[in-house]
Formats: structure tokens, C-alpha cells, sequence
């Protein structure tokens, strides 16, 4: 997993709350058997309209946000199903951080086995970042280490994450070799219980 | 100090634990399916790492498999899918109910159909919908594939503690109304997001005098409340559904884990973090209008107008999933008029759900204008129907009598609603595009799903129910 800190981007403003994993990458996507190649479906149906020509009014679609590695949404995002399709969508279509004032608990936990950064804001901060990210192009910086998003105008959002998750992101670790660190207290467990 | 149940359990499968850091919990039963598991299986080969315990996984095949000319799939990407999860049960020893397996059905049905899923057990699956086996008093959750691969390789998994939440569910629900509009009724007034970060418990009269089917589609969309997880506490009902159960424990030994079940439940002063309210009584049967399941009301309801809503977002909410629907504002939910009807899915396709519906569709038909299709949740739901003749019922009715299978719930298979047309659907979800792309879900209960397919629009079951036993 690619460790992730500082991240400076123009944000891609999604102004919708429950946006739920079928939308962020649709079941007729799930088939493939690896974990890569999903970012051309992310919000497929969104992005596209049913003739396959391109919905121009879709955020994702308007040229101004090209390359952008952060998204903001509203509450609630990646709701519903627990298809790790959806993370995968999005870290390959090239965001690393996704900013929202809450996140539905699969998806939150998700994001931070592949390297996204979820970050939880208030309400009335997002409605800032919507809105200024709407009328034009506007950059954050984000920094893990220092738990802050600096926009533009120098004005500093500090957000929470766990202690766990933060040095995981940070250092890019994967998750099941740190457990084998535990593997005499998984044996001992298991002879306890057997 | 007294605990909840959710606490019990919990503490019970801590293997490890360190201030700063998640806990670190064994997991008793971990389910596999076709579509979250193949990156897993791959992680594994890729790191020469082996499945821990063979013997506390289990998988079938459900969100893939064609429902009918069986056994040919003619999507090969599934197809490839579905032979990915054959080799790969194969080559970790992981015992696997395939396409032609006398037990093989949706995950969630067959989990507490072979009596694998048992009280005090922690429990995941890569699939939200995991929280179903929370009716037997079960800690069950789903997980992404990441967690599939680190349950495999260490059958643990960090998880920081959730906080408890009880919902209690007063007095009686009445005539015609089920499980499913009781879960819906939730959902709807205290909104999808409520449950995040917390495990439910639900608690009450109404709630006790389910039966086990009845708990499990409660438990099933605790996570549509946002619920990590959702359970109902282990009493006779949950003991007499497991006796005899094939991998339930047996004779002394079931009883003495009878009793050990029965003390997992609820200390009386136990505290919750958050506590919530509902009557039963006043839970009419329900119908989703819009595109969470939160959006939906009781059937003698009008859809609401922008005018109900305060803030800017809900009333920009319901004006786009009225869009995506094709509703009005303040249209009468039996004006609405379906064009499929879909009796299925880990919500609403075990036998005692197929038999409310027989009994709405006996010796009547289908509209013309509708086409419906009934789902067993599993091939033992579907051979138990049989054998009482509730396949010729549907039949007789007009609607197809399918294999067991996912199927239009989410329409990975065939089973797809067209762009622009509406479903009465048992099923959990009602997201744009869920069965199938520009398709309209209606979530119902079987009873209003087949009461809608007679009548090519929704109808107040309970109005035709009183008609049937006159």
C-alpha cells in the first residue's frame, strides 16, 4: 500500500449526501477478479448517459477538475454494500483523500486498507469547500501528519483519525504481516477456547 | 459491572488488546461468496500465506448465478468468477456449497438454515448484509476484501469497539404488517446514517414475538440504518430453530450451549450509548418511494412535498430521487403502478416469506402488465416450497418459479430490471441503478410485493387479507 501524508490538489466539489458504493462503482463492474481497472467505472452512471455519450454536467466530467486528488462529498458517503470495489474505484481513478462530514463505517474502514485518506468535517466546513470549490478551481493541502486541511486562503481545518489508522496510512503497512506479530496470542486464544 | 449482550460477546473475542490501538478479535465463522472473495484468495497466493482455519469458513455462490436453464451461465466474466471461487476453495480447503449443491443458496439464508450461525458467535462476510445472522444473538458484520484476506491468512480482525445502541420496538404490530415494515418503519424515522458506528440491539414485545425467519429480515437491514452490526437476543424461539440443526452442537451438548446462550443476553441495568423508540402498533405495511431506503412511508401515505423538509439538501435530495423515480410530489403511494415484481433476496426469500405471498396470490393472477418472479433464497427454501405446493400456487398465479440465487436484488445475473421500469421488490435496496441501470425500486415486504403484482400498482395488503379470510 502506497503511504500517503502530504496531499495538495484542487478538490473535486460531489454536492450530494448518501452517495452509496452502488453508485460509486455499479454491480455490472464487479466481476473482475483483480484490484485494478476499476477506475473508468467510478460513477459510471453519473459520468454517462444510458446512450454511453458523456453527462457534461457531472462534476467528474468538467475539464477544470482534471487530475484532482481530493474529493468532497456530503454526509454519509459509501453507504450501503461493503464491495471494496468501491475504494478500489476511486484511489484508481486518482483521489487519495476523500473529505465528507461523516462516512458509512465499511467503506470508512476500506479506504484506509488501500491508502485513502478519509477525512470527517463539519457540515458547515464542507458547505465552505462545496461552494468555493464550485465557483472555481480551489486547492487544498492536505497533511496527515499535522491532522489539517489549509485551503487556499490559508485558512486551517484540523480533522481526528485514530492513532492505528494514521501510522497505517502513513507508513503504508500492510495490515496482516503486523498481525503475525500476534500469532502466539491467536495460538493461545484458540487453545483457550478449542 | 453489567454488560449488554454486544459487550459480552465483544469481550469475549478480544485476543489482544492495547490502549491507542483497535482490539484485536477472533472471529468465529466467516462466510465466503464469489464476488469479495477472488483478490483475497489472490493476496494470499501471492504472499505464500494459507487460509488459518479451514474449518471455520464456509462459502457458496449467490450474486452470480443464473436463476434459471441451469447449469449455463452465458456471462463469462461471471462465469470466470464463479470457477475462480471453485479453485480457489480447492486449493485452501475451504469447504464450498457450489452451483449444483443441495445446500447452496444466498449466504445469509443458509448460514442459520445449516445452523452454522449460532448465539455469541462473531461473524463476518465480505457483504454488508452479514448483520442478518445478528437475529440469533451473533455479532455479525460484513467486511471489505482486504479484511476477507486478513480473516483468511489470521482469522482475526482489528476492529475498534463499536458503541450500543438499542432500539426497542413497544407493543404489537397488527394485522398485515411484517418484519419488513417494521425494519422500514426504523429506517424511515430515525434515517439511514442513525446506526454509524454502533452495533444495534433490538429490544421489545414486538420484537420478541417474531419468529426466527421474521428476526433475521429485521437484523438483515440494520445496515441500512448505518448499523455496524444488529441483534436481538438469544431466547427459546432462537433455541428451538437451532436443535437439530446439522452443524449445530448436539444432544447434551446442545443444551448445555442452550444455557450458555441464554446468559449472553442483556444484564438488566446494562447501559446503551444511545437509546431509540418505536411503536409497533402504529407501523402501517410500507412502501419505498425514493432512492435510499429511508425515503418511504406507510401505504395510506401521500409521498412527502420539498414543503415537509427544512434544509436545503432534503429537499434537493427528494427532488432528484423523485426525478430518478418518475414520482410527483404528494402522489398517493397506491397510484404508483409496477411493472415487475421480485419476491427474493437475504431480506425476504425464506420459506415463511414465500408462503405470506402464496397465500395474497392463491387462486388469483397476475396482472397482465406485470411480470413477477419468485427467488427461493436457498435450493432447501426452494425443494421445503415444493414439497407444500407453494411453486404451483406462484405458477398457477403467473409468476416464475426461479432458482435460488442473489438475483434481482442487486442484478448481477440475468435477473435485471429494464431502464424507466419499477419493481416491487422484497429486497433491501432501492439505490438508482440497483436492479438493473435507470431501473425504480419499490422495497415492500412479499405480502405487498405480491398483492402489487395482482393489482399492477400498489395496494393496502391488509385491505385483500381481510378479503381472503372472509
Amino acid at each position: 500500500m502506497e503511504p500517503i501524508n502530504k496531499i495538495e490538489s484542487v478538490l473535486t466539489p460531489l454536492n450530494k449526501n448518501n452517495v452509496d458504493t452502488d453508485q460509486i462503482i455499479s454491480k455490472e463492474f464487479l466481476k473482475r477478479i483483480e484490484r485494478t481497472g476499476f477506475g473508468e467505472y467510478l460513477f459510471y452512471h453519473w459520468r454517462y448517459h444510458a446512450d454511453g455519450t458523456k453527462n457534461e454536467e457531472f462534476v467528474l466530467n468538467d475539464p477544470r477538475y482534471d487530475g484532482s486528488t481530493i474529493l468532497v462529498a456530503h454526509d454519509n458517503f459509501g453507504c450501503g454494500s461493503s464491495r471494496e470495489h468501491a475504494p478500489w474505484a476511486i484511489l484508481d481513478y486518482g483521489f487519495r483523500v476523500v473529505i465528507a462530514p461523516s462516512f458509512a463505517d465499511i467503506f470508512y474502514s476500506n479506504c484506509f486498507k488501500n491508502g485513502i485518506l478519509p477525512i470527517k468535517l463539519s457540515v458547515a466546513e464542507i458547505d465552505e469547500f462545496l461552494q468555493k470549490g464550485k465557483e472555481a478551481p480551489y486547492t487544498l493541502t492536505v497533511s496527515l501528519e499535522d491532522q489539517t486541511v489549509t485551503g487556499e486562503d490559508g485558512s486551517v481545518y484540523s480533522f481526528d483519525i485514530d492513532p492505528y489508522s494514521k501510522k497505517m496510512l502513513l507508513n503504508g503497512w500492510d495490515e496482516i504481516s503486523l498481525t503475525f506479530q500476534y500469532e502466539d496470542k491467536i495460538t493461545e486464544y484458540e487453545q483457550k477456547h478449542a | 459491572m453489567a454488560k449488554t449482550i454486544i459487550e459480552k460477546i465483544w469481550d469475549e473475542h478480544i485476543v489482544y488488546e492495547e490502549e491507542g490501538k483497535p482490539d484485536l478479535l477472533y472471529i468465529d465463522l466467516h462466510l465466503i461468496h464469489e464476488v469479495t472473495s477472488p483478490q483475497a484468495f489472490e493476496g494470499l497466493r501471492l504472499a505464500n500465506r494459507k487460509v488459518r482455519r479451514p474449518d471455520l469458513c464456509f462459502a457458496t455462490m449467490d450474486h452470480n448465478v443464473p436463476t434459471k436453464n441451469l447449469p449455463v451461465i452465458n456471462d463469462p466474466i461471471a462465469k470466470k468468477q464463479i470457477t475462480t471461487l471453485e479453485k480457489n476453495c480447492e486449493e485452501f480447503g475451504v469447504q464450498l456449497a457450489d452451483m449444483q449443491h443441495p445446500d447452496q443458496g444466498i449466504v445469509h439464508i443458509i448460514g442459520p438454515e445449516l445452523g452454522l450461525t449460532q448465539p455469541g458467535k462473531t461473524i463476518v462476510c465480505g457483504d454488508s448484509h452479514t448483520s442478518t445472522h445478528g437475529a440469533f444473538g451473533a455479532i455479525a458484520f460484513g467486511i471489505g476484501t482486504s479484511e476477507v484476506e486478513h480473516v483468511l491468512s489470521t482469522q482475526t480482525l482489528w476492529q475498534s469497539k463499536p458503541k450500543t445502541m438499542e432500539i426497542r420496538v413497544t407493543g404489537q404490530i397488527g394485522f398485515g404488517v411484517t418484519a419488513k415494515d417494521i425494519i422500514l418503519a426504523i429506517i424511515s424515522k430515525f434515517g439511514i446514517g442513525v446506526g454509524t458506528g454502533h452495533i444495534v440491539e433490538y429490544t421489545g414485545e414486538a420484537i420478541r414475538g417474531l419468529t426466527m425467519e421474521e428476526r433475521m429480515t429485521i437484523c438483515n437491514m440494520s445496515i441500512e440504518a448505518g448499523a455496524k452490526a444488529g441483534l436481538i437476543g438469544p431466547d427459546e424461539t432462537t433455541i428451538n430453530y437451532l436443535r437439530g440443526r446439522r452443524y449445530a452442537p448436539q444432544g447434551e451438548e446442545f443444551e448445555a450451549a442452550a444455557e450458555r446462550w441464554l446468559a449472553l443476553n442483556t444484564d438488566e441495568d446494562a447501559e446503551y450509548d444511545q437509546v431509540l423508540e418505536i411503536d409497533a402498533d402504529e407501523i402501517e405495511p410500507f412502501v419505498t418511494w425514493g432512492t435510499n431506503p429511508s425515503m418511504g412511508s406507510g401505504i395510506s401515505a401521500n409521498i412527502p412535498t420539498s414543503a415537509d423538509y427544512v434544509s436545503e439538501t432534503e429537499k434537493s435530495a427528494l427532488r432528484s430521487a423523485l426525478e430518478y423515480m418518475g414520482l410527483e410530489e404528494g402522489m398517493a403511494l397506491t397510484d404508483i403502478e409496477i411493472q415487475h415484481a421480485f419476491i427474493g433476496s437475504c431480506t425476504n426469500a425464506r420459506l415463511s416469506d414465500l408462503e405470506a405471498a402464496a397465500k395474497v396470490v392463491k387462486g388469483k393472477h397476475v396482472h397482465p402488465t406485470v411480470t413477477a418472479i419468485v427467488v427461493p433464497g436457498s435450493r432447501t427454501v426452494k425443494k421445503q416450497a415444493e414439497e407444500i405446493g407453494l411453486d404451483k400456487i406462484f405458477t398457477d398465479a403467473g409468476f416464475e418459479w426461479r432458482e435460488s440465487g442473489c438475483s434481482m436484488c442487486l442484478a448481477m445475473n440475468d435477473d435485471v430490471v429494464p431502464a424507466g421500469e419499477r419493481c416491487a421488490s422484497t429486497s433491501n435496496r432501492n439505490f438508482e441503478g440497483r436492479q438493473g441501470a435507470g431501473s425504480r425500486t419499490h422495497l415492500v415486504s412479499p405480502s405487498m410485493a405480491a398483492a402489487a403484482a395482482l393489482h399492477g400498482h400498489f395496494v393496502d395488503v391488509r385491505k385483500i387479507e381481510a378479503a381472503v379470510q372472509i
